[in-house]
């Protein structure tokens, strides 16, 4: 078979990112831990815990931490194998490989000789371990938040973060329309693909992805206008109003005590440990 | 932000989002994604093309899990903030002074701009280890110093996300103008006075001999004589090849002057090369075109 051209990429690319969401969109809305709390409460927590993962110099602390949130997303019924699919297809294919040369590369006292010259140090060994724990610690926290969280919630609760009304806006506006425009950079794909008989000359793909992508940047323009009308017809002066709304509950209160302590915890045990 | 902008930018972000879906094949089999930071700036205008990619990247780092939440900032300031400002900048000025190949200059200057994007990112990457080291030299953070931290990042740049930038501006802007759809829809700085253009340029050439005030060489432009003095020898293929290449302007100086004047004629000159060959490969390309 011939290797996957920029056609099937492209369109492969697209249907990943659309059954993504479905499938996240399903795990959030199930009856678990993490999906039961507070977004807000939880944005704040996960992103302590990311913080101070990334603060930690100890091997062994950062070695435990990787397996919180596999811990915690079994509780979410969220399949540990699921889960690790998800973070774990990611960290070694990436961050894996851009650790790799640091074996080599980062000068120190040497553990095992390649060949005359080229040696893994222990610093080396040791900062490559550090880099892809603390990418895989910091990822799945993030990864569970995201798994937990339904999107418009996740973006809505941004506003503890102190982010401004009108870019969460923006955010919740994009993120619903990325959806209508994979949509049509699908049905394009397929539908020119379907009506393509044999070879295409490079010149002529160009054409068409340049053609298509303009044409997706002339829709956005004129949607955007179809969408500012229709926000004014239905009242929007600028300020936005939401239907539901967040109310912390004593679970929540409990869980970011625990998030801080366990924050707490794992930073004094890494001054004590280096 | 006035309410009119929100569904502008919010639609146009979602366009970047799905522009960077796109597989953009290259000549010998590669294929990779543009960024569009330099088109949405002209499409959209500098300011809203920053909130627009910071929109993107935020979506994104939650979206695929693959920005990192926490190089958020770092992110942002090389592709959603140095990227569209200097695409933008770059493209008015070479509009202004061919204003009639708007395609290929929104091309170069796109592909500067990715370049100034890497170039940043590698400068981040390649500070960390000298900023946060255990004891021993333990890398604590980014484990790559700049020495290799910049050509990991350069070279990919420079020659296949470039060139696919460059691909992906020159012909959506020239399918735009083909189709008269709007450039820039929302409110633009007013055009830039090639005026200003000039007195920028011969300030920063007026200015090149404030270098001479510091005293060594620039850090890896070192000579034959140079690295004498630091190492106490020359190694040899240097020695070898050090009298290959015979500069000009040897030392920026010009014969019979002295290093002040000599320095400012120096950058005149560098310039005026420098412009004639943008002008020659914009040339080549309005001739094909």
């Amino acid at each position: 078979m011939k290797a996957e051209g920029f056609w099937e990429k492209t369109v492969r690319h697209v249907t990943e990112a659309l059954e993504r969401a479905l499938v996240a969109e399903g795990l959030a809305s199930r009856p678990g831990l993490l999906q039961g709390l507070d977004p807000r409460a939880k944005v704040l927590t996960i992103l302590l815990l990311i913080v101070s993962v990334a603060l930690l110099h100890s091997l062994p602390l950062l070695i435990a931490f990787a397996f919180l949130p596999v811990a915690l997303s079994s509780l979410s019924r969220i399949s540990p194998a699921f889960f690790l699919k998800r973070v774990g297809l990611f960290v070694p294919l990436f961050t894996g490989i851009v650790a790799l040369p640091a074996l080599f590369t980062t000068p120190g006292r040497p553990l095992f000789t390649l060949w005359e010259g080229v040696a893994i140090t222990e610093q080396g060994s040791r900062a490559a371990f550090t880099l892809v724990l603390r990418s895989w610690d910091t990822l799945s926290l993030a990864v569970l938040l995201v798994l937990t969280t339904r999107w418009d919630h996740l973006l809505r609760s941004l506003r503890v973060l102190m982010v401004p009304r009108a870019f969460v806006l923006v955010l919740q506006m994009t993120h619903r329309y990325i959806y209508i425009f994979l949509r049509s950079i699908n049905s394009m794909f397929i539908a020119r693909r379907s009506r393509t008989v044999g070879p295409q000359p490079a010149g002529e793909s160009r054409r068409f992805l340049a053609s298509s992508m303009a044409t997706i940047l002339a829709r956005s323009h004129h949607m955007s206008q179809e969408v500012y009308l229709a926000m004014q017809s239905r009242g929007f002066r600028g300020d936005v109003m939401v239907m539901e709304h967040f109310a912390l509950r004593k679970r929540d209160a409990f869980w970011a005590v625990m998030a801080g302590l366990l924050a707490a915890a794992a930073i004094v045990a890494d001054r004590l440990l280096t | 932000m006035k309410a009119r902008v929100v569904p502008l930018i919010a639609l146009f972000s979602a366009f970047a989002f799905a522009l960077q879906m796109f597989n953009v094949p290259l000549p010998g089999g590669t294929t990779g994604h543009a960024v569009g930071a330099t088109l949405l700036a002209i499409v959209l205008g500098p300011w809203g093309a920053v909130v627009g990619l910071s929109v993107v990247f935020l979506l994104q780092a939650l979206f695929f899990g693959d920005g990192g939440i926490l190089a958020y900032g770092a992110n942002v300031f090389n592709m959603a903030i140095v990227m569209p400002l200097a695409g933008y900048g770059l493209y008015r000025i070479l509009v202004s002074v061919f204003p009639r190949r708007p395609a290929t200059a929104a091309a170069i200057a796109s592909y500067i701009a990715i370049i100034l994007a890497a170039l940043f990112a590698a400068m981040e990457l390649g500070l960390q280890p000298l900023l946060f080291h255990a004891a021993d030299g333990t890398p604590l953070y980014a484990p790559y110093a700049l020495k290799i931290a910049l050509p990991a990042m350069l070279v990919p740049h420079l020659l296949v996300a470039g060139p696919i930038e460059a691909l992906v501006t020159g012909l959506v802007v020239a399918f735009l103008l083909r189709t008269k759809m709007p450039l820039g829809v929302m409110p633009q700085p007013r055009p830039l006075r090639l005026r200003w253009l000039w007195a920028g340029l011969g300030l920063v050439a007026l200015l090149t001999p404030i270098g001479l005030l510091a005293s060594g060489t620039a850090w890896g432009e070192w000579g034959g004589e140079d690295l004498q003095e630091m190492l106490g020898f020359v190694p040899r293929g240097l020695e070898k090849l050090g009298g290959v290449w015979r500069a000009p302007f040897s030392d920026y100086s010009l014969p019979g002057m002295g290093p002040v004047p000599g320095y400012i004629a120096s950058a005149v000159v560098g310039m005026g090369v420098l412009a004639l060959l943008s002008f020659l490969v914009l040339r080549a390309s309005r001739r094909r075109g």
